[in-house]
């Protein structure tokens, strides 16, 4: 176990160094400064910047491929001192892009299953996939991933069986996989509220000695709710490594961002928390994973939390119930549409020659099967018992449970006799 | 009340019982973590972590931020991640707060994951009135828990309770609300709660005084002539009216429900086949109440054996009042005794 008991008497352990010109809060006692602002302020000296300069954005988002699959000129990247990015390796980059491709396959079967009538409900992230797969392949095998509602293509980037994935959006449970065997939090509803289990997850293995890395997602909108702020401080307070990934896709179902916040950017809220902030393209697949990467290797490293705001936009309706023509212009889809994430990693690997139609072929085959996974799931026979309703609410089901229970077998008994008497 | 020896009785508060109930837990299992406002080198509000930090140190009890859905956020992660958390909220109107992560996420954790991931994580709730507490630090909040599938929801009136209800609140894998009426917390009682650790760890306190995995009340004395239903803070009220009761010649049998998730229906259906008449007593509002859900299993369950209907005494459906006002409010002696005269005696 690690021991925290002398946070609160090292006030002096900040107060060394070179003064910046922002460094002018003092402490006096009874006003001791927490230890991850040492941590913060030794961080930025090694980048020969000031703590703020380190909390703070970089002054534009990070992008490393522009729209065309380029590689950007590294004086425009949105890179510098404190916020270097560099390129991950080609095999890494060519797993992304597999796993885009079957992203973007997922988010579109499962469009499909809805309109049919044969899923309940599906939000989709297409448009999102470099944000999905980014969050998945940025951890580590001990590491933990809380999803929400949006991120099926995450849980599943993250190696949680599709069939498993699908037995909530079926409609048969509310979560259809084992969080402990995947490290994969229940895809979360209600909005930001994960973000602290998160911060429960990370604190716990803390205490433990074990040096776990949690990534929690979510949304813009959801930004504004009060677990946001709760668990944002509570990670920095308990020096946790957390890595909060935000997808900012500009609206929260109908309403865009400007009428959420007034905040410069998502990623300013970072320092007001004592903790760095980043905002990268979150179209841009390479730019995603260098940032989540170097998140997540920081947080483990130094263990503290990190926000990752990624710029990107959700192509369809939040979810099938939606009719998005109310909100926004078919001129800003099609925007956006310019800015597609595999499109763009895959003209960046093509010409590099990483990506040739062999691999092409082999990745759409892959994808295929996924999609075919999912369409099975569909099709498999519902195994729903619905007495199983009392089995899981407690450890051991109560006495009143145990008569629901009698009462429904009785109906179902019933309802086959009579079934069999017709 | 019973215990192994009669010479190491002490005089006990009930906040000791709760504050050795947490060392013990802490003492014979790391995983046990106790986190709050205030609860650290303070030892809380009202001392119940007293000495606690000093003990086991910063990483086992700490203070947290003032935000009482990160404590019970947090709480959800490291009971996810192997911990069983000890959590407190400050006051009872204080934890609303938490509610969204208690109902939808403490509460329905287990069942969403089909047992796969369980939750043993203890809300401690200081709770009720009588103390004389200004606005938000005196309600009644327990019918909002128990009306939540998959919360447990203890609460113990005695000092011995204190300590075995709280031990196994912390052992049992589902999430317990744990109401303390915090008018008991300087009440007295001679125990030894070295033999009450003993007799839980050995496992023998089961047989008669333990909760179990089902609930399961408690007759806190023996009448014949009609049932009073209680729990928490109100038990010591209704003692003390069918002590007058049995003065005018009524033997009243007192039943505290210690926990009212899980509900003991057994417990009640004894006492009132028995007795042939009820009363049910609590602080809390009586619209749509942990009480009004008494009388209705008891007319459910008992019908035939009722001699009279089934009354209700409750604080009145109003927002919990300031100090000076708070005793005209609260089930006395007096309004328990005025119900026991509007039972039909003539049978
Ligand atoms: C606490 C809570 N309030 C409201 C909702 C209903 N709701 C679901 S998604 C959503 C919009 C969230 O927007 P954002 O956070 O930007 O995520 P996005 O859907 O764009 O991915 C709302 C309001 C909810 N799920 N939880
Ligand atoms: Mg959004």
């Amino acid at each position: 176990m690690t021991d925290s008991s002398t946070k609160n008497t090292a006030p002096e352990k900040t107060a060394a160094g070179p003064a910046t010109p922002h460094q002018a809060v003092d402490h006096e006692p009874g006003h001791e400064k927490a230890e991850q602002a040492a941590r913060i302020q030794e961080a930025s000296r090694s980048f020969g910047i000031s703590a703020e300069q380190y909390m703070l954005p970089a002054a534009q988002q990070i992008r490393l491929l522009d729209p065309e699959g380029e590689l950007v000129p590294e004086d425009q990247q949105g890179t510098g001192p404190g916020h270097e990015y560099p390129i991950p390796e080609d095999e890494t980059l060519l797993q992304a892009y597999e796993a885009l491709v079957a992203g973007r396959r997922v988010n579109d079967q499962n469009y499909a299953l809805v309109r049919q009538g044969r899923l309940a409900v599906y939000p989709s992230s297409h448009g999102q996939e470099a944000c999905q797969v980014g969050a998945a392949l940025a951890l580590g095998e001990a590491d933990w991933l809380f999803p929400t509602y949006r991120d099926t293509v995450a849980a599943i980037a993250r190696g949680v069986d599709p069939l498993e994935v699908m037995v909530s959006f079926r409609g048969d449970w509310h979560c259809g996989y084992d969080p402990h065997q995947y490290k994969v939090g229940p895809q979360s509803t209600p909005l930001t509220t994960q973000l602290l289990h998160a911060v429960g997850v990370a604190h716990a293995a803390k205490l433990r000695g074990e040096d776990t890395v949690v990534l929690a997602m979510c949304g813009d909108g959801a930004t504004s709710e009060g677990d946001f702020h709760e668990a944002l401080n509570f990670a920095a307070v308990f020096e946790v490594p957390v890595v909060f990934f935000i997808q900012n896709n500009g609206y929260a179902i109908s309403v865009p961002l400007s009428s959420q916040t007034a905040a410069p950017s998502l990623a300013h809220k970072a320092i007001g928390y004592g903790m760095a902030g980043e905002r990268v393209d979150g179209n841009d697949m390479v730019a995603v994973l260098a940032t989540l990467r170097r998140a997540v290797r920081l947080a483990r490293e130094n263990s503290m939390p990190l926000l990752v705001e990624a710029m990107t936009y959700r192509m369809q309706a939040h979810t099938n119930a939606d009719d998005d023509s109310r909100y926004r212009d078919a001129d800003e889809v099609e925007h956006w549409q310019r800015a597609d994430p595999l499109v763009r990693l895959g003209k960046y690997l093509t010409a590099k020659g990483a990506l040739d139609d062999d691999a092409e072929s082999r990745i759409a085959a892959a994808a295929e099967e996924v999609a075919a996974s999912l369409r099975q799931a569909m099709t498999a026979e519902a195994s729903n018992d619905p007495l199983e309703l009392f089995e899981h609410v407690y450890s051991a089901p109560t006495a009143q449970l145990r008569e629901q229970r009698e009462k429904l077998a009785d109906e179902l008994q019933r309802s086959t006799t009579d079934q069999g008497a017709n | 009340m019973s215990t192994a020896t009669a010479a190491k009785t002490a005089t006990t508060t009930f906040a000791s019982a709760l504050n050795t109930a947490m060392s013990d837990a802490m003492e014979r299992d790391p995983s046990v973590v106790v986190f709050g406002e205030d609860v650290g080198p303070l030892g809380g509000v009202f001392r119940i972590t007293d000495g606690l930090t000093k003990r086991f140190g910063t990483d086992r009890c700490f203070d947290t931020p003032l935000a009482e859905s990160g404590i019970a956020g947090m709480a959800v992660g490291m009971a996810i991640n192997g911990m069983r958390p000890v959590i407190e909220m400050q006051f009872d109107a204080f934890a609303y707060p938490s509610l969204e992560q208690v109902f939808s996420h403490i509460a329905k954790m287990a069942n969403r994951t089909r047992g796969r991931v369980r939750l043993p994580i203890v809300i401690r709730i200081p709770y009720g009135g009588g103390v004389g507490g200004v606005e938000h630090h005196c309600d009644s909040s327990e019918a909002y828990y128990a009306h939540t599938a998959g919360l447990k929801v203890f609460t113990p009136a005695s000092v011995d309770d204190g300590y075995r209800m709280l031990r196994e609140a912390i052992d049992t894998d589902d999430p317990v609300v744990f109401f303390e009426p915090k008018k008991l917390y300087w009440s007295k009682a001679e125990e030894d709660l070295s033999a009450l650790r003993e007799q839980y760890e050995s496992g023998a306190s089961g047989q008669d005084h333990s909760v179990g995995p089902q609930g399961r009340a408690r007759v806190v004395r023996e009448g014949t002539d009609v049932s009073l239903i209680s729990y928490g803070p109100s038990v010591s009220t209704v003692l003390k009216a069918a002590e007058a009761a049995a003065e005018e010649g009524i033997s009243a049998e007192v039943l505290d429900l210690r926990s009212i998730v899980p509900f003991d229906d057994e417990a009640l259906q004894r006492t009132v086949t028995k007795t042939g008449r009820a009363v049910v007593v609590a602080e809390a509002q009586g619209f749509v109440s942990v009480a009004s859900e008494i009388v209705a299993r008891v007319q459910e369950r008992c019908f035939h054996s009722l001699a009279s209907p089934v009354l209700r005494v409750t604080g009145f459906d109003i927002p919990y009042p300031s100090p000076k006002l708070e005793t005209h409010h609260l089930p006395d002696v007096d309004r328990i005794l005025d119900a026991l005269d509007e039972l039909q005696w003539e049978d």
